[in-house]
């Protein structure tokens, strides 16, 4: 039976009195792409900031790989991998200077990070622009270059927000497949928020949120069943609907 | 937790804050160009309107241009201060900042490599800037030049760690035009940096208590005596516990359950 990388228990997050997130539950397991779908203003956002303790929740309890993010920060944190949905790469410095950051701050050794970055971009095939300026390179290349450093210190969770938005349908293609192909080949457990529903294969979990609450949560079979729907576009419609399953 | 892991760590946080600085060439030079044209302009055309009595450190009558070096150091290390606020700010908005918070390793931790990194910066800008002093005539016994440099890492983490505080506090990077008006000159004006403490008495006793207790005018001190290979007991303690009570405000600000970040939802 596969560990579970992602443990969020009875969440809920206010912002000035508004409630985000109301009694947030689900895990996702290592092997398993949880696609994480929700209306904007769902509070997938939200959900992010609190799984990478930007912000504090006070109710609740979410633990990385059985660390608990709260109690046990650095811990937590060191098994996970990020990508934002805001850009975060540093556009005056190369490729290259931007994951040699990364690597300093998770610890890795010059010679051992020197190795990993070029593994990571070799499967990108972006080793060959290692020294070009992020600003020089296209938003495509941009955000291959964000999974890639997401990688570097070999998470066992990764968090993508929405990290295909705004790129052509070749570079999505290309980032779809290659986080897929990562599951499956590392084991690795990946936390996936997006609005696009063609970028989640039959084999993934899907968690749908809808005002703060999760509507369905599971694989795509049991998500069907539930809304006794055959397509997921017409689950998600169903139950991000006013009076929807709860 | 290895402690490799934050030498590491500290060391790519301040090599990035060099690297940036480097590669911002335009930044490099307005550093530069803001103390010079005071001293080149200003201190030239005030030479015959203040005189300067002979007052420690100094033990015979000097120019100016000579007073007002240490307190150019200060301004150098004040706007470098606000400079990485302003950058904390809009790393902030674009994100980058988060990449840093998300890191496996003490907030408070992250935020002292962040200011360290500062520090170096501004000694970068102030070692050009004395060898730029030192072509014009303004000379320091060459020991000073050893003396000033953990006066510079302490009035330097002080004023850096006043960015970071005000940094923790602005939600936007348009409201930094406010830190400018209501922190930079201020501090700047109301301080021992262009006049001598007795200088201000004669004028007004309420500006003469301000520039006293302003603790960018006990940083100036610090490195004015330090240049002089003196020690200003004073200085120094006014300095540091105003870098302990700086630095607390900020992580506390940046603590996500008990600081701003808390009270606002941001980051």
């Amino acid at each position: 039976m596969n560990k579970i990388a992602l443990q969020v228990e009875n969440i809920s997050f206010s912002y000035s009195g508004k409630l985000a997130l109301d009694s947030v539950s689900f895990e996702v397991k290592n092997g398993d792409c949880a696609f994480l779908l929700g209306p904007n203003g769902a509070g997938k956002s939200t959900l992010f900031s609190l799984i990478t303790r930007l912000y504090d929740y006070r109710q609740g309890k979410i633990s990385i790989c059985g660390f608990d993010v709260k109690k046990q920060t650095t811990k937590a944190l060191a098994k996970l991998g990020v990508v934002f949905q805001q850009p975060t790469l540093d556009l005056d410095l190369s490729v290259m200077q931007n994951l040699r950051y990364h690597t300093a701050l998770h610890g890795i050794s010059r010679k051992k990070a020197r190795k990993r970055i070029q593994e990571e971009l070799e499967r990108f095939n972006m080793y060959e622009r290692r020294f070009e300026k992020i600003r020089q390179l296209n938003g495509g290349h941009r955000r291959r270059v964000e999974i890639a450093r997401a990688l570097l210190h070999k998470p066992s969770l990764l968090l993508l927000d929405e990290p295909t938005v705004g790129l052509d349908v070749p570079s999505r293609k290309s980032i779809v497949e290659h986080v897929h192909q990562l599951v499956a080949e590392r084991d690795l457990a990946v936390l996936w928020a997006s609005h696009l529903i063609d970028e989640i294969y039959s084999s993934d979990n899907l968690v749908i949120l809808h005002q703060g609450k999760i509507k369905a949560n599971g694989s795509i079979e049991k998500v069907l069943n539930l809304t006794q729907t055959t397509a997921i576009h017409e689950a998600f419609q169903r139950l991000t609907q006013s009076g929807a399953i709860a | 937790m290895k402690v490799v892991h934050y030498w590491r760590a500290m060391w790519g946080i301040i090599g990035r804050e060099l690297l940036r600085y480097v590669k911002q060439r335009e930044r490099f030079i307005a550093a530069l160009v803001r103390p010079l044209v005071w001293l080149f302009v200003f201190a030239a055309g005030f030479r015959s309107a203040l005189g300067i009595a002979i007052a420690p450190p100094y033990d015979t009558y000097i120019l100016y241009e000579v007073y007002i070096t240490p307190g150019l150091i200060g301004m150098i290390q004040l706007f470098n201060g606000m400079q990485s606020s302003l950058s904390m700010v809009y790393d902030r908005e674009m994100g980058s900042m988060r990449i840093l918070l998300v890191s496996p390793l003490p907030r408070w931790f992250l935020l002292m490599s962040k200011l360290l990194a500062g520090v170096a910066v501004s000694i970068l800008q102030v070692a050009v800037f004395l060898g730029i002093a030192w072509f014009y005539d303004i000379r320091a016994p060459w020991q000073g030049y050893l003396w000033v440099i953990p006066a510079l890492i302490l009035s330097g983490l002080m004023l850096g760690a006043l960015g970071l505080l005000l940094s923790s506090f602005i939600k936007q990077l348009e409201n930094f035009a406010g830190v400018m008006n209501f922190v930079i000159f201020p501090m700047f004006f109301m301080s021992t940096a262009l006049y001598p403490l007795w200088k201000l008495k004669e004028s007004s006793e309420l500006l003469y208590t301000l520039a006293k207790y302003n603790p960018f005018s006990q940083a100036v001190e610090l490195i004015r005596f330090a240049l002089y290979q003196q020690f200003n007991q004073e200085a120094l303690i006014f300095t540091l516990v105003s870098f302990l009570i700086f630095i607390s405000l900020a992580i506390l600000g940046y603590n996500p359950s008990k600081g701003m970040m808390k009270r606002k939802g941001k980051m």
